[in-house]
């Protein structure tokens, strides 16, 4: 497929993104209800519904919608009467930070370990790791980070449990968030290994006497971490949506803390600029992993 | 528990001649005895309800709160795995959670089955412009993160059971259509649905008797696998309070009330988590088997 059509399809997933989310929020009701006491009067309601747009069609307050949307405008928080986009922006690096930390963690535990399934496999680290991705994949993340806290927090007393106030408090929240990934990545590291193990040019190199370890570590990884680079961009994805609970549990001040605190307080424009960015960047990392194949693997490169 | 996936057996049993009294036995081994025994437990509590519980979940008793598992010094018997903050029966309290878990996965598998079932199978034998809005849909909806979309219809209809099986429908419902529709199209090149047109089957009658029979296999490695994961998100959920509420029991909810308590008792964190993981693992390993079973040549690495 190529970049233009992609691109394409990555915006109209966005605008379907918006769509979806002006709908449900419509569903919730006439917002000014929201904003004025039960006892006002009709013709203050009737200037609101006029201010806001709400005396329009549908049509044309989705249009009013997406074109303030698209400026950034999600209207002020309900609750903190400030501009709603500018709340969930403050609190993006946070989230982007945990991810990442969550990202990287993963990644520190996939390569070695799927690399020494493969060197070992049908050993009994290869069948305990099979046994263990499959415990790994059956925990919730939230509960993941309850025993890190019961363990690290509560009883070693070695890492702090919540907040954001030095590095030691992002350990454990990347590993609650890092731990699902763990499992699938190193499967596919382990069989892009098996796979590169096989090939000629290892032969080759081993049968000119390059250092096995030089041989695995140098030549072999390096082909073989492809398949999982090209995809970290989804599991980049994927740990924002995750974020929402893991941030909960830690404290984290995050975007998926802020849209969760604005759930219960009904404050609907956080939730719809919350929502629509962790969408828009949901789409764009995608976008990214599909855009770079060419560029990681120059076997795929073409026009 | 790991032999019932170990491709090996699955292949074995596949490949070998017809049936002996030897083969029945190897069968019987090949089963997944872990997942169908933890399935079987959960039903029994599911069904049986109050009949089975050793107390009313919800019966609050302060002077016993906190009171640790039997094999724990302090503890009892009366109260096997524990009470909680309000002096709640852990173990009665794990029990009646699974009623809430297994009817939010029925629910949740059935009708987002439903709906992707026959999205799928619409996209897949029409083709053409259909097929492109509809897979278009798909990519919509999957371009939300489950958990953020989950977050907009709750903050819209308020915490509950019908908001988590809601979510959850409109999340999954994804899945089956786009590997309903894979199948489909491979499926309706075959000579006997060419046949059937020619034979003057309705389009209805297609689906129904020469499609859906083909792709039931798929359907069901399909929902098995989604039992675990409808779990995990109704108690992720739950455990935010997005989800069920009380006096209701759930999982999550469970993990909820302990999150304030983690430095007194451990059991309250680990134990309904426990019945989770084993859920989980219980379905995840049973739908790898079904696949096994119908597809070996499927098998993941």
């Amino acid at each position: 497929m190529n970049i233009s059509r992609r691109l394409l399809h990555s915006l109209i997933s966005i605008l379907g993104a918006s769509v979806i989310i002006f709908v449900i929020s419509r569903l919730s009701g006439d917002p000014v209800s929201l904003l004025l006491p039960s006892d006002a009067p009709p013709d203050a309601i009737e200037a609101t519904r006029q201010h806001l747009g709400l005396d329009k069609p549908v049509l044309v307050q989705y249009l009013y919608f997406l074109g303030r949307a698209l400026t950034g405008d999600f209207g002020d928080s309900y609750r903190w009467q400030v501009p709603a986009i500018d709340l969930i922006l403050e609190r993006l690096p946070a989230t982007i930070e945990l991810s990442i930390a969550a990202l990287l963690f993963s990644v520190a535990i996939a390569i070695p370990f799927g690399v020494f399934s493969a060197l070992h496999r049908g050993s009994w680290f290869d069948r305990f790791g099979k046994v263990f991705a499959m415990l790994g994949q059956a925990m919730p993340n939230f509960w993941v980070g309850l025993l890190l806290i019961l363990f690290f927090a509560v009883q070693l007393q070695w890492l702090p449990a919540f907040g954001r106030e030095s590095w030691s408090s992002l350990v454990l929240p990347a590993i609650a968030l890092g731990w699902y990934p763990v499992a699938a990545q190193t499967r596919i590291v382990r069989s892009a290994m098996l796979d590169v193990l096989e090939s000629d040019y290892v032969r080759m190199g081993r049968a000119m006497g390059v250092p096995e370890r030089v041989l695995i570590w140098k030549y072999a990884l390096r082909n073989a971490a492809i398949p999982l680079i090209t995809i970290l961009g989804v599991y980049f994805a994927a740990m924002l949506g995750g974020a929402f609970v893991v941030e909960v549990i830690f404290a984290w001040p995050g975007v998926g803390r802020t849209v969760v605190e604005a759930v219960f307080s009904r404050d609907f424009p956080v939730v719809q600029a919350g929502v629509m960015l962790t969408s828009v960047l949901f789409v764009a990392s995608n976008l990214l992993v599909d855009l770079s194949y060419g560029l990681i693997d120059p076997r795929i490169r073409h026009g | 528990m790991a032999e019932s996936t170990t491709p090996d057996t699955a292949l074995a049993g596949a490949l070998s001649p017809a049936s002996t009294p030897a083969r029945v036995r190897s069968r019987a081994a090949e089963l997944p005895w872990f997942s169908l025994s933890v399935f079987a437990v959960l039903l029994v509590c599911a069904i049986g309800g109050e009949l089975l519980f050793p107390h009313d979940p919800n019966a609050l008793d302060l002077g016993l709160a906190f009171a640790p598992p039997a094999w724990q010094a302090g503890g009892s018997w009366a109260y096997a795995l524990g009470t909680d903050n309000l002096g709640r029966d852990v173990l009665t309290r794990i029990m009646a959670g699974t009623r809430i878990s297994l009817v939010v996965a029925l629910y949740a598998i059935v009708i987002s089955g439903g709906i992707g079932t026959v999205v799928g199978m619409i996209a897949g034998y029409v083709g053409g412009r259909v097929d492109t809005v509809l897979m278009r849909l798909v990519d919509i909806q999957m371009s939300i993160p489950a958990l953020a979309l989950a977050l907009v219809l709750a903050a819209v209809l308020g915490p509950g059971f019908e908001t988590v099986v809601i979510v959850i429908v409109v999340t999954y419902w994804t899945w089956y259509a786009r590997i309903v529709r894979g199948e489909v199209l491979s499926l309706k090149e075959r000579d006997y649905v060419a046949l059937a047109k020619v034979a003057g089957c309705g389009t209805c009658t297609i689906f129904r008797r020469h499609l859906l029979p083909n792709i039931l296999n798929t359907l069901l490695v399909l929902a098995t696998l989604q039992v675990g994961q409808v779990i995990i998100f109704e108690a992720s959920l739950s455990f935010l309070g997005l989800g069920i509420q009380q006096p209701d029991v759930s999982w999550g909810l469970m993990l909820a009330d302990a999150r304030n308590y983690i430095s007194n008792a451990w059991w309250v964190i680990t134990l309904p988590g426990i019945a989770i993981m084993l859920t989980c693992l219980a379905s995840n390993l049973l739908g790898d088997w079904l696949r096994d079973r119908f597809d070996p040549k499927r098998r993941q690495l």
